[in-house]
Order: C-alpha cells, then sequence, then structure tokens
C-alpha cells in the first residue's frame, strides 16, 4: 500500500503550492506540407494539425481529472514556419492566419513555431518571415514567434541580431494598445533547443519525428516549500540534495503524465522538460527559492551562485527519474511571471546587469523583461547580441524576451494577464550602440578548447 | 487497477459512512483505509480497486468533489499511478 504520508505530501504539493503540468505540447512536422502553391500548403496544415492534434485538449483534461494533477496548457509546436515560407513564396502571414484558425478549432493555448533558424546565414524565406512577424503576432492571438540568430557551432548572425531589436521594437509598437503584448510572444535564441514544449519558444525541430508528445512540468511552489522547512543552517550541498529530491518527484509525475497522454494519442512520446516554470500566484516564484536560500531580497550578492546550484540541482533530480529529459530543463527567471521577480525589481535591487549574469547560469535568458518603450531598437539588438553571445560561448541555450512599454516609462508598469502576468517598466542605460549594431555581419563561432 | 480517495476537513459524524455509501453506488470496491485526526482535522485515505467502476474515473472524481464541497470537505480521487510514480523508485 502507499503510505498516507506520500499521498498527502503530493496533495499538499498541488493544493498549496501549486504543482502542475504545466503544458503537454504536441509537436507536429509540417514538413510533408510544403507545396509551391501557399494556398495548397496553408490547406495541408489545417488538415494535418486538427486530424492529428483534434483530441489533445479533450485527452489533456482527462488526464488531469483521473490523475489528480492540473495540467495547464495545451500547446502545438510545428516546424519552423520560414521553411515553408521557403519553398512556396507569398505572404508569410498566411501561414500565421491558419495557424490560428487551427488553434481556435482545435482549443488550444498556443501554437508555437512562427519561426526562423538563421545562426549562419538567411535562405529563402526567412527575411520574410522574420519581417512579417510584428503583423503576424498582432492579427494573431494564440501564435507565438521565435528565431535563433546564434549557436555554439556557428557563432552569431548579427544581421539577424539587428533585425530583430527592429521585429521587436514594431510587435510593441502596433500592440501599443493592447499592453505591448506582440512583443511578449517573441523569443530570440542561441542555441534553441528543438523540443522544447514551453512558450514562446517552442518549435518542432527538423531532427524530431512526425509527431510527438513533450510534457513540461513544474513547481517552483514546491521546492520552496521544501526548503522553506529547511535548518537556516544546512549547507549548501545538503539544500541541493532536496532539491534534487523534490525535482525527482516532480519529473516523474511529467514522465507519468508524458506516457499516458501519448498511449491515449497514439503519439511518440518525446520528452519531459522539468523547468522551474514560475507564475504570478504568490508562492510559486523562483525568487522566493534564492530568498528562502538565505537572500533578503532576488538580486542580493550571491543571487547567481544560488541559482547555478538550483538549476543544476533541478536537472540531476530530474534527469534520473525520466527516460528522456530534454527542452530547456532548468529554472526560468521570467521578471513579470513571477511575484518575488517582480518585487525585487520594483525595489531597484534585481537589475537588467543582474539578471543579465544570471542569465549565464539559468536555463533560458532573459525574460519578460519591459523596458522603456523610447529605447531605440539597436539598443534592443544589443542586448540580444548580449545573451546570445553568454550562450553561445557557455554552450547553453539563451533568449532574450524584452517587452519595450510603449508610452510608458521607468517605474509605471504593464499587464499582460493570465501567466504573463505584469511587470514595472525597468532602467536600461542608453549609451549609443548603433555603430556596432549597424556593422552586420557574423561573430565567428568560439573555440571549444583552451578555455580558461 | 486502484485509485486513492483521499479525505481532509473538519471532523464529524458520518464521513467515512457517506465516502463508503459514494464508492459502493459508483460499484468502487474499498480495499484499505487509513484515518488519522490531528486536533480536528479528519485526514482518511483509501485505496479502491476501480476495475468494475460503473462510471469513467475521471466522471468519479468529479462527482467526490462536489460530494466533498457539500459535505465541507476537500475530496481528491487520484489513480494510484501518480503515488507510485512519484514516491517509488521503480515502478
Amino acid at each position: 500500500m502507499i503510505n498516507s504520508k506520500d499521498i498527502l505530501e503530493t496533495i499538499k504539493m498541488i493544493d498549496e503550492e501549486y504543482l502542475d503540468v504545466r503544458t503537454i505540447t504536441m509537436g507536429i512536422s509540417l514538413l510533408n506540407c510544403a507545396d509551391a502553391d501557399i494556398e495548397k500548403s496553408c490547406e495541408k496544415i489545417y488538415r494535418k494539425i486538427t486530424t492529428l492534434a483534434k483530441d489533445l485538449v479533450k485527452v489533456g483534461n482527462d488526464i488531469g481529472r483521473e490523475y489528480g494533477i492540473p495540467i495547464i496548457n495545451k500547446r502545438i509546436a510545428v516546424t519552423p514556419i520560414a521553411m515553408l515560407v521557403g519553398v512556396s513564396g507569398g505572404d508569410p502571414i498566411r501561414y500565421a492566419l491558419t495557424l490560428e484558425r487551427c488553434a481556435q478549432e482545435i482549443g488550444v493555448d498556443f501554437i508555437g513555431g512562427y519561426s526562423a533558424l538563421v545562426q549562419k546565414g538567411f535562405s529563402a524565406g526567412d527575411r520574410a518571415l522574420i519581417e512579417s512577424i510584428p503583423q503576424a503576432l498582432a492579427q494573431t492571438e494564440h501564435i507565438c514567434a521565435s528565431v535563433n540568430v546564434g549557436s555554439t557551432k556557428a557563432g552569431i548572425n548579427m544581421d539577424a541580431v539587428r533585425m530583430m531589436g527592429e521585429v521587436v521594437k514594431q510587435a510593441a509598437e502596433i500592440t501599443a494598445d493592447r499592453d505591448c503584448i506582440g512583443a511578449a510572444k517573441i523569443v530570440v535564441f542561441c542555441n534553441a533547443p528543438e523540443d522544447n514544449p514551453f512558450m514562446a519558444g517552442a518549435f518542432h525541430g527538423v531532427g524530431e519525428a512526425d509527431c510527438v508528445i513533450n510534457v513540461g512540468v513544474s513547481g517552483p511552489g514546491v521546492v520552496r516549500a521544501v526548503l522553506e522547512k529547511a535548518p537556516k543552517d544546512l549547507e549548501m550541498n545538503e539544500l541541493a540534495d532536496l532539491i534534487k529530491r523534490t525535482a525527482f518527484k516532480i519529473t516523474r509525475m511529467g514522465q507519468l503524465v508524458g506516457t499516458v497522454a501519448s498511449e491515449r494519442l497514439n503519439v511518440p512520446f518525446g520528452i519531459v522538460d522539468l523547468s522551474l516554470a514560475p507564475t504570478p500566484a504568490i508562492g510559486d516564484s523562483v525568487a522566493y527559492i534564492l530568498e528562502e536560500m538565505g537572500l533578503e531580497t532576488c538580486g542580493a550578492y550571491g543571487t547567481t551562485a544560488c541559482l547555478a546550484m538550483l538549476n543544476d540541482a533541478v536537472k540531476k533530480g530530474g534527469v534520473m527519474a525520466s527516460s528522456s529529459v530534454g527542452g530547456l530543463s532548468g529554472a526560468f527567471i521570467p521578471v513579470s511571471e513571477d511575484a518575488g521577480m517582480i518585487a525585487a525589481a520594483k525595489s531597484g535591487i534585481l537589475t537588467l546587469e543582474k539578471l543579465e549574469a544570471m542569465t549565464a547560469v539559468c536555463s533560458v535568458g532573459l525574460d519578460m523583461v519591459v523596458v522603456p518603450g523610447d529605447v531605440s531598437a539597436s539598443l534592443i539588438s544589443g542586448m540580444i547580441a548580449d545573451e546570445a553571445a553568454i550562450g553561445m560561448v557557455n554552450s547553453k541555450t539563451t533568449a532574450v524576451r524584452v517587452i519595450p512599454a510603449i508610452g510608458r516609462k521607468e517605474g509605471d508598469e504593464l499587464s499582460f494577464g493570465g501567466l504573463l502576468g505584469a511587470g514595472p517598466v525597468m532602467h536600461m542605460n542608453r549609451s549609443d550602440n548603433s555603430v556596432m549594431i549597424a556593422r552586420g555581419g557574423r561573430i565567428p563561432a568560439p573555440l571549444q578548447s583552451l578555455k580558461n | 487497477m486502484n485509485a486513492v480517495v483521499s479525505v481532509i476537513g473538519k471532523d464529524r459524524v458520518g464521513i467515512l459512512a457517506r465516502v463508503a455509501t459514494e464508492c459502493a453506488q459508483a460499484n468502487v470496491n474499498v480495499v484499505e483505509v487509513t484515518q488519522t485526526l490531528l486536533q480536528d482535522t479528519f485526514a482518511m485515505t483509501m485505496l479502491v480497486n476501480i476495475d468494475q467502476i460503473a462510471m469513467k474515473l475521471s466522471e468519479f472524481a468529479q462527482h467526490m468533489d462536489n460530494v466533498g464541497k457539500e459535505m465541507g470537505l476537500v475530496i481528491h480521487v487520484m489513480h494510484e499511478d501518480i503515488f507510485n510514480s512519484m514516491h517509488k523508485i521503480q515502478g
């Protein structure tokens, strides 16, 4: 018999500590939908997605009820649309509208994959897709865009970095009446993972199977609750052990949900992504985990060290618990989605520079950071270039999702609602970098030996 | 196949009786019951067999959730695999 202590612990994790399966994401390859006629291409996409994913929402809800685990989002990730644009030509927004129609038909929360992979250069379709991102996101509700501008093996495509600064700015401008939501649905990656189930950066990589189920589990609240009970003089390595044990349990739950979902949908199981993904709910915060380790406020000296330990311990616990861990797996630090980060940013202790340092050891990057709306596109490109450089040199995924708050200034707030939360406009230094960004070209791939 | 029914809330007369009756009506067989009382908080976990269950497990879970609300208790019905996978290394 399962003992009642374990049962009650699980129930407490779900009821009080916000343990959930954040997403079941179905990855669908659209490679066999490509057609030289954009009309036919869109029709094939619509048919393929609405056939393969027709039961996704129902199956997700059923599993949630039977196992008593909240499954918050059901999502779809597709082949980067730039590849289809490369074949068909035409206006890429047609694809965005087709995906939106699919999302509404099957009731999923998001479709990711309005994407281009341009780390080394642009191929047919890439430029057109990137330029269309602001309009595509303004005209749709459920579509997310991502662009991979760099990798450890290829270096950084600085032409793409320059373009993305402009794209982020425009996306915010044309959705200024909706709290600049367009920019919240764009991620600029370096070393983008091809099996990530989390938005806004999910897409279905070309090395993936035709259709797979990936699961993203979450649980910052559970980890925080465990650390809260730990004595204040417990050594850091013992805290790491507590986190590992907790991550193990959470990942096992994700593995179970993924296995059951893949059986019921008759689709192979891909990976579990164990990411501590905070939500605006009080207590479900990565910043609070760091504060439980003994920091007064997230952003204090020592924050980067605590985050490095947390990120690593989460991975170690997760790897043992699942036959296949993938995606981003680690700790997310989105500012607007995390009550502790919001408070720390408002108090001025958590600055953009500290966040940048934290991104060198967390699982993603500068995420859901609200910046003043009047900063130039080249300053945003500069942030992207810095993040991409951190990822490229450290062989890790980094990303930028910043939202220029059009018409707002430092200290104001943007509110997106739902899981995206609300964030204060953070201070940015305005020192000009336009000559560097205008250079374009490529930053060559870094040496992988002689590491110091 | 088994599921776990857990009941948490303020103690009162007839909790076990009501939950057991609901199980019987759904053709769910009670295998084992553990019950504790911490001051006046009642916590009960029941292992039940659902091989012959008369409805879908998700419907039974929803029904028991409503019963819980009616009685001022929190009742969860969860497939046992969730506990096996989270708390046991193998299985």
